[in-house]
């Protein structure tokens, strides 16, 4: 067996089994406990909620994050174990959505961790959020899941944004933009 | 004169054997799933999903470890558990077995035990702490009343050696249909909750309140071998119960019958293993947990009390 067929087999595998870690930060939350349960039942595909970070593939991020927050996002994601995926769940995450002129909310969730899917909507239904669970494991089954492939290759890009999105004093920011002058 | 084709046919045997209650329980680990699923009125996933879990978590990329102890207690409680299955009668057919294996066996069922509470000790967590405290807490409550009645079993059967006790329950003689043992059964069922971990004695996996407990820093292959742990712990803690009451899965005599014995034998003995698990299954999809304390109290106030009184009636009866 060669490397290619070992690593399809891999995706086949992890595609089945998708095992979830939900950050259940803002009013997302809601839309969740139907798609687990007897309505919607996502155990019908192999997944199912996981107690901790450690044990999870899927990271699902519901709803808006202050700054606050994020920094608990990106702790999470780093814990998780590759190959990880994270899908962004709400307007919320793609563009702000009605906190799109929030003081202390991160309005694209893109640039601090790697999403793979997108679901857009306020709120959006259960039949959404299966849909992109269905979506991501087509991704994944073609190899175009590739995230946390790109978390490592620019990590330090991904590092400078956080860092500039926690350190809210003006004089901070312009230090690491300093920073990195000097390093270019 | 040392005889290697017997011995190489013997380690073939165990791994063989080894592979099998492997791969039960992983169908047994879908198949709950699945009656779970339909309890609770869903589709459910499919009942290969044992298998695809485990191979998924065997494939993940990066290991996160704690040191060695941390790698080396996964190995410890797979390994313990693979060896208590073999020291076990399975359909009347016993790998390694000895004088006296039920004490053996009663200690090596321990070992996976230690080996997780190694594993979460050296992960450092504070939910890990919690989970394997409430696990040794709910192995000492459900180890009382289980053994008291093993106990009244060996003065019964007046023998130590679970295979000896499988050969004297052949042709339906099982301990199961002699009323004292029949209450025992309940009581060493009730205990069979506690060590399967299912609800209402799920405590030290508690995923809501402590983060799956002892688990909550494995993840990757480390989870895997945990895993398989968990699933073949099923099968040798109800082939446990289905030796002890049920006769063990023998039916046919081997003597008398040969090879069809065994295959049928082994039949039954799933049969059995399965409906025993089935029990458990049932009182944990409609169950809420137990807090530790509960559970203490269930098992030393009810379950042991009529534990002893089958010892002092085994006694009593033995003694008159």
């Amino acid at each position: 067996m060669n490397h290619e067929e070992w690593s399809k087999l891999a995706r086949i595998m992890s595609k089945r089994s998708l095992w979830m870690v939900h950050f259940c930060t803002g009013c997302g939350a809601m839309e969740m406990p139907p798609v687990m349960t007897s309505r919607y039942d996502m155990e019908r595909f192999g997944m199912h909620a996981m107690a901790t970070p450690r044990q999870a593939d899927v990271f699902l991020v519901t709803g808006y994050l202050a700054v606050k927050t994020l920094k608990r996002v990106v702790q999470v994601y780093e814990q998780m174990r590759d190959p990880k995926y994270v899908i962004g769940f709400g307007s919320c995450t793609i563009n702000g959505g009605m906190y799109w002129d929030s003081y202390n909310t991160i309005k694209d969730l893109s640039k601090y961790i790697p999403v793979d899917v997108y679901i857009a909507g306020c709120m959006p239904r259960p039949e959404a959020i299966i849909d992109s669970f269905l979506k991501l494991m087509d991704m994944i089954d073609k190899g175009e899941a590739i995230g946390w492939q790109k978390y490592r290759k620019y990590y330090d890009q991904y590092k400078r944004n956080q860092r500039m999105a926690f350190s809210y004093r003006l004089d901070e920011v312009k230090d690491i933009k300093e920073d990195d002058e000097n390093e270019s | 004169m040392v005889d290697y084709v017997k011995i190489t046919l013997d380690i073939v045997t165990m791994l063989v054997m080894t592979a099998l209650g492997f791969a039960i329980g992983m169908l047994f680990n879908g198949i709950a799933r699945k009656i779970t699923a339909r309890i609770h009125n869903r589709v459910g996933p499919p009942i290969y999903q044992g298998y695809i879990d485990v191979l998924k978590l065997f494939t993940k990329k990066t290991n996160i470890s704690h040191g060695w102890i941390f790698d080396f207690a996964a190995l410890f409680s797979v390994a313990g558990i693979a060896l208590a299955f073999l020291f076990l009668p399975v359909a009347g057919f016993s790998l390694l077995s000895g004088e006296g294996d039920l004490f053996l066996i009663l200690y090596l069922l321990a070992i996976p035990a230690l080996g997780f509470a190694l594993g979460a000790g050296a992960s450092g967590n504070p939910n890990a702490a919690v989970g394997i405290m409430r696990a040794l807490m709910s192995m000492l409550a459900y180890e009382l009343p289980l053994v008291m009645v093993i106990i009244a079993m060996m003065v019964h059967y007046d023998t130590t050696s679970l295979a000896v006790i499988v050969q004297k329950q052949a042709n339906f003689h099982w301990a199961l249909f002699i009323p004292v043992f029949f209450i025992g059964a309940l009581v060493a069922d009730m205990a069979l909750q506690g060590m399967l971990m299912e609800k209402p004695f799920d405590i030290p996996i508690a995923p809501h309140e402590i983060a799956s407990g002892p688990m909550v820093e494995f993840g990757g292959k480390h989870l895997g071998a945990l895993m398989l742990y968990k699933m073949m712990g099923i099968v040798v803690e109800t082939t446990l119960f289905v030796d002890l009451f049920l006769g063990g899965g023998v039916v046919l005599s081997v003597t008398h019958y040969g090879w069809i014995a065994y295959i049928v034998n082994f039949l039954v003995w799933f049969a059995l293993i399965f409906f025993v698990f089935f029990i458990a299954l049932l009182i944990n999809a409609v169950f809420p947990r137990f807090r530790i304390e509960q559970a203490l109290k269930f098992y030393w106030k009810y379950d042991a009390l009529v534990a002893l009184l089958i010892l002092i009636w085994i006694f009593a009866g033995v003694n008159v």
